[in-house]
């Protein structure tokens, strides 16, 4: 399926820059940003940049992938929580996959991550590395 | 609101069914469940299925399946809720019969996987998860529930062993269902040694890819009984969604959408979770049997694992789960699960399971909770015989 760069274009805020979306009320910041905070059905929100450190709360080492990866795989994948409490999903990189543990402290950097789909759309986002590497 | 029935069951054949296409799978399991009820028309149709789109390039299934059942003219379409679209198919067809808007409503689900490469099919699967914050970082489906397995074993000391008897248990009672696609037993060494999928999930933990169909018949009390033929009540429905993306939830050790859905259903049935009896649960992967188990409030959190090595959740435990052989055994049509799942309870409360299968003690009422992605969405229904 062709997709067209807008699709990728318009996410270029938060996969370039790690933009979220901080509600006013609740004070929760959510990412990818969103309209409507879904705890509160606060609209008021503001455009934040989220902390560049955070550490793992769980992951995976992806050891069969699908074809548009398979080329990467054994690549690992952690739900990390940044300094700020805010949850982002990202592979983690320049690490031994079988030396990640739940609790490792980790940095967001700007990484290389797939050309999408059959677009040939070359995507760049966020992968995690070892805090002090 | 008027009760409603299960009085007529069918199943296509499962597994890689290379002979049989979507639709004609399709015909099989509502031709064996009209057959069974003694229906002689339907008032409408409802097929749950996640991604015929993708799969096989076929939408329009309410069109498509109407007309090859041989029912041009019926009202007929389409339910989706990624793996949940058979439970969710049911739910359409309770609604539609209880509210007195029809009388008899077939209610089924169907999925053709073997049509396309493994690649298209796990690009399919996929799409059940957030395809911008989760797919387009690498995951897959296998690796979702991976991170669910590793934060369950972190915060509550959940074992390789209790998600190994998961599977080992599934396929002792998949072995005696003929429908399964996989009828045969395993052991945990099998199970540990397998190829690893993603850490700490191996193939076994893992459910595979299937094709197939199941359809049931949905009626009123009163047809029900002028039928003659053994029926079931759905007492209860209850459906509910959660965060698309597994990472957004405050507890990722948890399926708050079966623990919502699963709260409606009983409530709706004036029943407690310790009335029921058995239950075929969305054991997609083996953690996930356990998650939902805990979800349910069958098991407190974290004892679902020491509770299944200790045999509780066999076919002769206190509490069966999955006595079909389980999305692990008997397979994984996805949007054909969940209607699956009924036929399962309709056999078993009916004295129907065969043989060696058929739980003891005449059981009275029953869960089914079927699941939709690693968790976005989650239908439950209660059973109990007529």
């Amino acid at each position: 399926m062709k997709m067209f760069s807008s699709r990728a274009w318009r996410e270029n805020p938060q996969r370039y820059r790690m933009e979220a979306a901080k509600f006013k009320k609740s004070g929760k910041t959510y990412f990818p940003p969103r309209d409507i905070d879904p705890e509160t059905g606060d609209t008021e929100n503001e455009i934040v940049t989220l902390p560049e450190t955070g550490k793992v709360l769980t992951y995976t080492v992806i050891r069969v992938a699908p074809g548009q990866w398979s080329d990467q795989s054994p690549y690992a994948l952690a739900v990390v929580e940044m300094d700020d409490g805010t949850r982002v999903f990202g592979q983690m990189t320049d690490c031994n996959v079988d030396e990640i543990k739940i609790g490792m402290e980790v940095r967001a950097e700007f990484r290389r991550l797939q050309t999408e789909g059959h677009s040939g759309v070359l995507s760049y986002a966020h992968k995690f590395v070892p805090k002090w590497y | 609101m008027r009760t409603v029935c299960v009085v007529g069951v069918g199943m296509s054949q499962w597994g890689e069914v290379w002979r049989r296409s979507l639709r004609q799978l399709f015909v099989d399991a509502a031709s064996k469940a009209i057959k069974g009820a003694g229906v002689d028309h339907l008032d409408s149709l409802y097929v749950g299925c996640m991604s015929s789109g993708l799969f096989v390039g076929q939408e329009h299934l309410g069109s498509v399946m109407a007309d090859y059942l041989g029912m041009r003219g019926l009202p007929a379409m389409r339910v989706e809720s990624a793996c949940a679209s058979g439970g969710m198919a049911i739910r359409a067809a309770f609604m539609e019969v209880g509210s007195g808007m029809s009388d008899i409503v077939m209610a089924s689900g169907v999925e053709k996987m073997t049509d396309c490469d493994g690649d298209q099919a796990t690009y399919a699967l996929a799409t059940a998860a957030d395809q911008e914050y989760e797919v387009f970082h690498g995951a897959t489906f296998p690796g979702l529930y991976a991170m669910m397995a590793h934060a369950h074993m972190a915060k509550y000391g959940t074992t390789r062993e209790m998600l190994s008897q998961v599977a080992v248990k599934n396929h002792d009672n998949g072995a005696l269902n003929p429908v399964s696609q996989y009828p045969f037993k395993i052991t945990k060494e099998a199970v540990e040694t397998g190829v690893m999928i993603a850490d700490p999930l191996h193939i076994l933990d893992c459910s595979p890819i299937t094709d197939g169909a199941a359809a049931v018949i949905m009626t009123t009390e009163e047809i029900a009984k002028k039928l003659g033929k053994p029926y079931v009540r759905i007492l209860g429905s209850g459906a509910a969604t959660d965060s698309i993306a597994l990472y957004q939830r405050p507890d990722m050790t948890t399926i708050k959408a079966a623990t919502l859905a699963s709260e409606r259903a009983l409530k709706m049935a004036g029943r407690k979770i310790t009335d029921i009896q058995f239950a075929e649960v969305h054991d997609c992967f083996t953690i996930a049997e356990l998650a939902i188990l805990e979800s349910i409030g069958v098991y407190e959190r974290g004892k679902a694992g020491p509770a299944t090595l200790a045999g509780e959740t066999a076919r002769d435990g206190k509490f069966p789960v999955n006595t079909s052989g389980g999305l692990k055994s008997k397979g994984h049509p996805v949007g054909a699960t969940g209607v699956a799942q009924m036929i399962e309870v309709y056999k078993q409360l009916t004295g129907q399971a065969e043989g060696e299968r058929q739980v003891k003690g005449s059981p009275k009422i029953a869960m089914t909770q079927n699941m939709g992605g690693s968790g976005g969405s989650s239908v439950v229904h209660i059973v109990e015989v007529a």
